[in-house]
């Protein structure tokens, strides 16, 4: 039992990770119908940035936070300066924009800190103040921080009038600039968010998967199937979608014979089957609408 | 001074022109419409002023120059856009999309005041306050369009056929209560509409459109007792 509970909340440490990006992922796709490819080096990359900024500084909630700032400056500029050209560029022009965004960071990363794994501290106490075996104190503190920052993005959008004003751009440009919403600018703030909760999730997964340019690619993989999974139209859903496939994943390693082996087939193997059988996922919100 | 006032107004739809030198005025407090058929034009010229088409030639409103502004700057002049097909925010609640209509204004106590003069004048709105506004009926829908224009406490009000869809019982109590907000708000209205007959009640002033050209102007009561251009161009 113990064992269960163990894999269970290691699972919802990695999948609130995993929850991470697939909230990154589907804010973009809401508003530009696309999947950015590069979501996960774009991680990768602000986590050596908070490396680097360890280094430094010698303080890793300082690096975190001026990595997490420099990410959301860095992915309005991105925004403005690579995607919005392409903005009315036939999908595969764009797609092909975000593959080679990403080969771009990846290289990037290789070329300044080199292929080496690299080690970045825990940004949460080793010291819990209580004895416990079922969780590690890193995973303890992932699973709350994730949470208190998946409510914080929640309130955002539920409750704030730029939030209500990005969630009108994504979905109805038109309509949103005929009220005075400034739609390229609302992109461009959400490509900064999504690349600030990017950059959270990739400072909390170093700890656990080392540190190095091919660090996000798994786990893009497991966000990516979070996003289908929990329907990728549903923010929502896209991180319960995280946190389920983040539990499934660390049950089938232990439970299915050779599953320790099967880990990205397993995420392979669901997204597949989402989109053959479920294609909405499974809290994706069908629209109604009356005409 | 006319309120608005467009000259020479030609629009593009990428290398084709939708309108060839449109000239119409509209005064302050003053309802005026632009009738015509499908594609004589209207719904671009509405465009154009919202600066949602490229086009050639001259657009005042107060006496100011617009042609050079971005979309999103016109609903801080003053001038509500109703669009084609009403662009309700179907995710949003009834409320979200009263509170986006004032998007560009500060004052929340004011913001406030202003949804419940909304519900007063679409008492069916209130009721549906918290349901997505998706799965509102196509009168109800456009009751929304016109209530999130109100929100911005405009001078101008564009509105692109309120009549479209529905059935003409709910077209008429739309009307009646675009006559009341009107009179009461002291907005001035463009309507552009193919239903000539409910349109020319209620305005005070009518344009003819045909492909791209104003055909015939003149006070909207001379033209809806006029037998000729009912026949031949209103069709009814």
């Amino acid at each position: 039992m113990d064992l269960f509970l163990q894999l269970t909340l290691a699972g919802l440490a990695i999948g609130s990770i995993y929850a991470c990006v697939a909230l990154a992922v589907v804010m973009i796709y809401q508003a530009t119908d696309h999947f950015n490819f590069a979501q996960g080096e774009m991680a990768m990359f602000s986590t050596f940035v908070a490396w680097a900024l360890f280094q430094a500084t010698g303080s890793i909630w300082l690096a975190f936070v001026l990595a997490v700032a420099a990410s959301f400056i860095a992915g309005i500029i991105i925004e403005r300066v690579i995607v919005k050209p392409v903005e009315s560029a036939p999908v595969f022009n764009q797609i092909i924009v975000f593959i080679g965004l990403l080969m771009i960071f990846n290289n990037l990363a290789g070329w300044f800190w080199e292929h080496t794994t690299k080690t970045l501290p825990s940004l949460f106490p080793e010291d819990l103040g209580f004895e416990t075996t079922l969780i590690s104190p890193h995973n303890l503190g992932v699973i709350v921080f994730t949470l208190a920052l998946l409510l914080v993005v929640f309130l955002f959008f539920k409750f704030t009038k730029v939030g209500l004003a990005m969630k009108a751009a994504a979905a109805n440009p038109d309509s949103a600039r005929l009220v005075g919403v400034s739609v390229g600018w609302m992109l461009a703030l959400g490509w900064g968010l999504a690349s600030a909760i990017g950059a959270v999730g990739g400072v909390l997964v170093a700890p656990i998967v080392f540190l190095e340019p091919n660090m996000m690619s798994g786990v893009l993989l497991y966000g990516f199937a979070g996003a289908l999974f929990g329907g990728v139209n549903s923010p929502g859903g896209a991180v319960a979608g995280g946190l389920i496939v983040g539990v499934l994943e660390n049950w089938a390693r232990q439970y299915v014979p050779g599953g320790s082996e099967l880990g990205l087939t397993f995420a392979l193997v669901l997204i597949v089957g989402v989109l053959m059988f479920k294609p909405a996922g499974l809290f994706g919100r069908v629209v109604v609408k009356r005409v | 001074m006319p309120l608005l006032k467009v000259k020479g107004l030609k629009a593009y739809y990428r290398q084709t022109e939708a309108l060839h030198g449109v000239d119409f005025e509209l005064d302050e407090g003053s309802i005026t419409t632009i009738l015509g058929a499908n594609g004589a034009g209207k719904t671009t010229t509405l465009r154009a002023i919202s600066r949602m088409v490229r086009t050639e030639g001259s657009i005042t409103f107060q006496g100011e120059e617009i042609t050079g502004l971005a979309s999103e700057k016109i609903p801080r002049l003053g001038i509500a856009h109703v669009p084609e097909g009403r662009g309700t925010f179907v995710r949003q609640s009834v409320e979200e999309n009263l509170e986006l209509g004032a998007y560009t204004r500060k004052s929340k106590s004011d913001v406030a005041d202003d949804v419940e003069r909304v519900y007063a004048y679409f008492p069916r709105l209130k009721e549906r306050m918290k349901q997505q506004a998706g799965t509102l009926s196509g009168g109800e829908q456009q009751m929304l369009a016109i209530g999130r224009a109100l929100m911005l406490r405009p001078k101008l009000m564009l509105l692109d056929e309120p009549s479209f869809g529905l059935a003409p019982l709910i077209t008429q109590e739309i009307y009646d209560i675009m006559a009341r907000i009107s009179k009461d708000e002291g907005a001035s209205m463009l309507l552009v509409e193919q239903n000539a007959n409910i349109a020319l009640n209620l305005a005070d002033h009518a344009y003819l459109l045909e492909t791209g050209n104003v055909v015939m102007s003149g006070e909207a009561s001379i033209l809806r007792d006029d037998e000729t251009v009912r026949r031949t161009y209103l069709g009814y």
